[in-house]
């Protein structure tokens, strides 16, 4: 067995995975509380309406994404350097590869997005093309790649669909106290089923809203590590970080807000969580996601010697 | 499966270079020079990614010097592209493609010795005719297959040549079927 320094990190795992049974427990326990309160019949049909909301969202990933941001896709004769860049990257990787896109917006990010492997799209904004070296680049697209490779896309849309099926029933809820709010229905203690309903879907969207933020920046600190791995340069990684952290609030605030329904994709949030700080931030903190790239340089740098065991072989 | 479980944990596994292959590459030659008129021209190069740092520096002292005290000391250049990749290129006799072969594969073990296979990218062995064409045999270690790169200028390659070679040498090696990843290498050593 060949010796690769790639370590896993059981920590993050662990938490990561953590968070994701719970997300589906939030799941399961929304579906389950509806079908107390709800008719019986009533439960299974809002849930398949959610599911097929959130398939919706994640199948048309690619071009919903590329609309909002108002990227056109990228040729290999309009951007020779991009293409070739990625080019090397996936033979790296040897993943199959994705479409190109740019987006003509001055803020510096880049994002990757679509439903598959296969049909997926990496998008950079022109703010990025200009502000980074090549190294730093290739970095960038190392890990919108790893999102790719990781099937983020995938992983964050069920992540969330718990909290969308709770939004969705919110709304309805609110619906049926204006229109149905004199019906008590068959509920005899008095508190009208919608108002149960309502109580039940703000709840379940809150955490699940917590708990998909804290999942996202567990997946973005996952996606820093593959993409350093790929290209052993785990120091442009972080200089771009900086660079795109510190480009970012010298941006006007217009331009930011204009970019805020992609946040979730981007390599850097684009408008950073005030409110709630750290907890509703989509993105770890740079402090955190520098201390994880100057680990796995550390690692890359140290020599081994030919006789002992490698670092945790995979 | 595994490729469920690297999605749910957020860590695909970096692929590990396919290093074998690379020992079909004489036979290939003579096909070549039979069939198409291609003669070696007694370079071949590593192309990698490397880190910084001590680790990999070591590893290129390493493989340098050992390439250089072998008996028929073959010349040894190590440099970095404009995309961060490092090449390794041997220069040796025309004819003697095996032991050419041999030294790219003293290059790639030693990388993988210090757990660095997973950067390696493509070897280039070029090969030429009396014509003046210029055409690399490039192997993609992580694929594990073989396509033809035949530049004809500065940004320019002759596309039907590569084709045909691929048909040409379909019977001795593994070549890529997958035209997109016949990266095109500009300014490559050797060619």
């Amino acid at each position: 067995m060949a010796r690769t320094r790639f370590g896993s990190d059981l920590g993050l795992t662990a938490r990561m995975t953590t968070v994701m049974f719970l997300l589906g427990g939030i799941f399961v326990a929304l579906i389950v509380v509806l079908m107390f309160v709800l008719p019986a019949q009533y439960a299974p049909f809002i849930a398949l309406i959610g599911l097929g909301v959130v398939w919706w969202q994640w199948y048309n990933s690619d071009t919903v994404a590329m609309k909002a941001m108002r990227a056109r896709e990228v040729t290999p004769e309009e951007a020779p350097e991009l293409h070739a860049m990625i080019d090397r990257l996936v033979a790296l990787a040897d993943m199959p590869k994705p479409r190109v896109g740019v987006a003509d917006v001055n803020v510096p990010n880049a994002f990757a997005t679509g439903r598959s492997p296969n049909r997926s799209v990496v998008c950079v904004t022109t703010g990025i093309l200009g502000m980074l070296t090549a190294d730093e680049m290739e970095a960038v697209l190392a890990h919108e790649l790893s999102h790719v490779a990781h099937r983020d896309v995938l992983v964050m849309t069920i992540a969330s669909s718990a909290g969308i099926i709770a939004g969705g029933l919110g709304r309805g809820a609110q619906y049926g106290a204006w229109f149905g709010g004199g019906r008590r229905d068959n509920n005899n203690n008095g508190v009208p089923v919608w108002l149960v309903v309502l109580v039940i879907s703000l709840v379940v969207y809150a955490v699940s809203f917590f708990l998909t933020r804290l999942l996202s920046r567990y997946r973005e600190l996952c996606a820093d590590r593959s993409g350093a791995y790929l290209t052993m340069k785990p120091r442009a990684l972080a200089t771009a970080l900086q660079k795109i952290a510190g480009g970012m609030s010298a941006i006007p605030e217009k331009d930011l807000r204009a970019s805020s329904a992609m946040n979730a994709f981007f390599i850097t949030p684009a408008i950073k969580g005030v409110s709630l700080g750290q907890l509703t931030s989509t993105h770890p903190s740079l402090e955190q996601r520098l201390e994880q790239l100057a680990k796995i340089e550390a690692e890359l740098s140290r020599p081994v010697d030919g006789s002992a065991e490698g670092p945790a072989a995979l | 499966m595994s490729r469920f479980w690297g999605a749910i944990t957020g860590r695909t596994t970096p692929k590990q270079a396919n290093l074998d292959s690379l020992f079909l590459v004489p036979s290939a030659a003579v096909t070549l020079q039979t069939a198409a008129g291609f003669i070696p021209t007694g370079t071949g190069s590593v192309c990698f990614r490397a880190p910084d740092g001590a680790a990999y520096q070591q590893v290129q002292d390493e493989v340098v010097g050992l390439l250089r005290d072998e008996d028929d000391k073959p010349d040894v250049q190590v440099h970095r592209d404009d995309f961060g990749f490092t090449w390794v290129v041997v220069d040796r006799v025309e004819d003697d493609v095996e032991g050419l072969c041999t030294d790219l594969h003293a290059v790639n073990a030693a990388l993988e010795e210090q757990g660095f296979s997973t950067g390696l990218l493509c070897s280039l062995v070029p090969f030429h005719d009396a014509a003046g064409r210029n055409v690399g045999l490039v192997y993609l270690y992580k694929q594990g297959t073989f396509y033809a790169f035949a530049p004809t200028g500065p940004k320019t390659r002759d596309n039907l040549l590569e084709l045909q070679l691929r048909d040409t040498l379909a019977g001795d090696l593994p070549m890529e079927q997958d035209l997109q990843r016949w990266l095109a290498l500009w300014g490559a050593p050797g060619l």
